[in-house]
């Protein structure tokens, strides 16, 4: 079974009682008297793992792992360190730091969604934060443009350094032209695609630039998002005639066009069809080279294409930072360990 | 091509025809009385409706002639001599704009006040509620506050003195200003729904963006809604054009437009005159003129004005509505 297709299904869950299972006392996790927990059999990860490691190098691998819902995730491999740096070559192409986060915390009315989380975004990487629903993916990734402070009652903590200046130094109006956001539902404004795009343009300079010192910058960033050939006859038409695949990659241009530093994209994927996404995918992949771009998303598979850098969240808590090949196949965390292999989610 | 299904037979003609419908026969009785009281409802409002229409077109055109619109109001006894409702006419078109100018702009401000900040929020509702019991004071009433108001020496320049220096407070501005008292309350709904629908997730774009409240509202809540505010100066304007109090207490109802002062424009505005409105209450039977012919071809005149207005707004939102790439609703209003 490769890597792909162990991501993609979810297999054996099985909710067992835990002490009827001889086989609990060789996992690392102590024994458990929580009345219902979930368990898997794992009996096929480590030949999942072989295949592509040395037997020896391979941690060990627990054949029966357990959840605990309320309990800090336990580590399941030893650390980073002793891993084998041959086994598979880092995919980073980081440059630059960008942004760092460090001890970011965000509560909704008094309730944590993201508690101190620190990171630090590079250049040329695509970070891709995961998690199941309501773990702060998407708080933690609205805070990076400061689109959080837009709910009354959100409360932040720590620091976000963009470029080592603090987020919350810079006026608002700059931090979100360096720290551009495509949306989980494409979001054209209901003007013609020209303006679309000129609108991030126009409205950043004092007097109102025409239209033929714009129209070189739109088209440089409808190309760029990959859909300038298929609009290029009428960039007049209403945006909202575009199909959905369509509009999003007119939201990338649009997010693109004031030549951002980082590039945000709440799951940018969710509402199209698999051929739109694979063309969002393959820009993702285009786009990395000059901007770092943070990616959240519920499709694992996704993350395991596009990321190179992975974050686990479980319930507000960064549980796992690392790359996406540690991150997938040798998560430290048991709680990753079952979020990747989709034990729950 | 293989396929590994039973043998298909050869498609039909597809037709759009339903499948047997449950008989309103078999169901309850509370149902079916809804039903028949939609029907009937709707079907009345239509009828009652093409009823003026038809009604006053019978009559306008069988009394209106083209000499009727282009010759001024004279004081005879013969009705052969006492000429047409120019200045009726001029009057209502004037009023209207003056109040729908002035309108316009507050009630799509404090529309947009209300909907995108609102804060301190019982402010808000203090707005909210000071709008509503504007729209529901009836225009006498609005006409009278105004009268007392207009006659305050303080505002003697919109209006003219007599010989003796008391202020009249009539003037096309006083009624004008008092005018979009009418039309503000329903251009205020319109223009506040309009934002309110505006989805949460096209202004989180332009923030995201890096933009501005206010380059938001300018650039795109304000081009997003503009059927809406068509829709409420359409309403505004329609309540202008209807409205007769204001134009009694207000206006003088005089029988021309009587310029008040020296400087060429602002003596008109300064004015007295009269509306349509009054010009069909005066020449009714209910009024002094006892011209049925002269009030049905005005009020013929209002109503065309009226019905031509609402086809251009709706023609103006639908078009706007099409080249945003939206689709287009059954109608405006």
């Amino acid at each position: 079974m490769s890597r792909d297709e162990m991501l993609l299904d979810p297999w054996n869950v099985t909710a067992v009682e835990q002490q009827d299972d001889p086989r609990a006392d060789q996992s690392q996790t102590p024994p458990v008297e929580a009345p219902r927990a979930l368990s898997i059999g794992g009996s096929q990860a480590p030949s999942a793992q072989s295949s592509e490691a040395p037997a020896t190098q391979a941690p060990e691998v627990p054949p029966v792992r357990t959840i605990v819902l309320d309990r800090p995730p336990e580590p399941v491999a030893p650390p980073l360190r002793e891993r084998n740096p041959l086994r598979e070559p880092m995919r980073s192409t980081a440059g630059l730091e960008r942004l760092r986060l460090d001890g970011v915390g965000i509560e909704y009315a008094g309730k944590p969604a993201v508690k101190s989380v620190s990171l630090s975004i590079h250049q040329g990487e695509v970070l891709a934060l995961i998690g199941p629903s309501g773990c702060g993916k998407t708080t933690l990734l609205r805070t990076l443009n400061r689109l959080t402070e837009l709910t009354p009652s959100a409360a932040r903590a720590g620091e976000v350094l963009l470029d080592g200046e603090d987020i919350h130094e810079l006026p608002d109006t700059t931090l979100r032209s360096r720290v551009a956001m495509v949306f989980q539902q494409p979001n054209p404004f209901p003007m013609s695609i020209f303006d679309n795009v000129a609108f991030a343009l126009r409205e950043q300079s004092r007097k109102r630039p025409r239209r033929r010192e714009l129209e070189p910058l739109v088209i440089d960033a409808l190309r760029r998002a990959g859909l300038y050939d298929e609009v290029r006859d009428d960039l007049d038409r209403p945006a909202l005639r575009l199909s959905g695949g369509q509009q999003q990659r007119l939201c990338i241009a649009r997010a693109i066009a004031p030549r951002p530093e980082v590039l945000l994209m709440d799951e940018p994927c969710s509402a199209l069809d698999p051929i739109s996404t694979g063309v969002i995918e393959q820009l993702i992949g285009e786009l990395r080279r000059d901007l770092a771009v943070v990616i959240v998303t519920h499709n694992l598979a996704q993350a395991h294409r596009v990321a190179d850098k992975v974050a686990f969240l479980y319930l507000g808590d960064l549980v796992e930072y690392g790359t996406t090949a540690e991150v997938f196949d040798e998560p430290r965390a048991q709680r990753t360990r079952d979020y990747v292999r989709g034990a729950f989610g | 091509m293989s396929t590994f299904a039973p043998h298909q037979q050869k498609g039909r003609q597809p037709t759009s025809q339903r499948g047997r419908q449950s008989s309103p026969w078999s169901w309850r009785w509370g149902d079916r009385l809804v039903l028949f009281c939609a029907w009937t409802a709707g079907l009345g409002l239509c009828l009652v409706s093409a009823g003026i229409v038809i009604y006053m077109g019978y009559r306008g055109i069988e009394y209106l002639r083209p000499g009727l619109l282009f010759s001024r109001p004279a004081i005879s006894t013969s009705q052969s001599q006492s000429g047409g409702f120019l200045d009726p006419l001029i009057g209502t078109v004037l009023l209207t704009l003056i109040g729908i100018l002035l309108a316009g702009p507050l009630a799509v401000i404090s529309a947009i006040w209300i909907a995108e900040y609102g804060r301190p929020s019982w402010l808000a509702r203090v707005v909210e509620s000071s709008i509503e019991i504007v729209a529901g004071t009836p225009d006498i009433v609005l006409a009278l506050f105004g009268l007392s108001i207009f006659q305050l020496g303080l505002f003697a320049p919109l209006s003219f003195r007599s010989e003796a220096g008391g202020v009249f407070g009539r003037s096309f501005i006083a009624a004008g200003a008092m005018m979009s008292l009418i039309a503000l309350p329903p251009l205020f709904a319109a223009t506040r729904e309009g934002l309110q629908a505006v989805p949460a997730h096209l202004r989180e774009a332009a923030f995201a963006l890096g933009k501005t409240r206010i380059t938001t509202i300018r650039r795109v809540l304000l081009p997003s809604v503009r059927s809406n505010i068509a829709t409420g100066v359409t309403l505004g304007v329609s309540r202008i054009i209807g409205d007769t109090a204001i134009v009694l207490l207000l206006l003088g109802e005089t029988l021309h437009i009587e310029a008040q002062g020296s400087v060429p424009g602002l003596n008109v505005l300064r004015g007295t005159g009269s509306s349509l409105t009054s010009y069909v209450y005066d020449n009714s039977p209910a009024g002094e003129g006892a011209a049925p012919q002269k009030a049905y071809a005005a009020a013929f005149v209002l109503l065309l004005m009226v019905l031509a207005l609402n086809l251009l707004v709706d023609r103006i939102g639908r078009s706007h509505q099409r080249s945003m790439g939206l689709s287009v609703p059954g109608g405006a209003i």
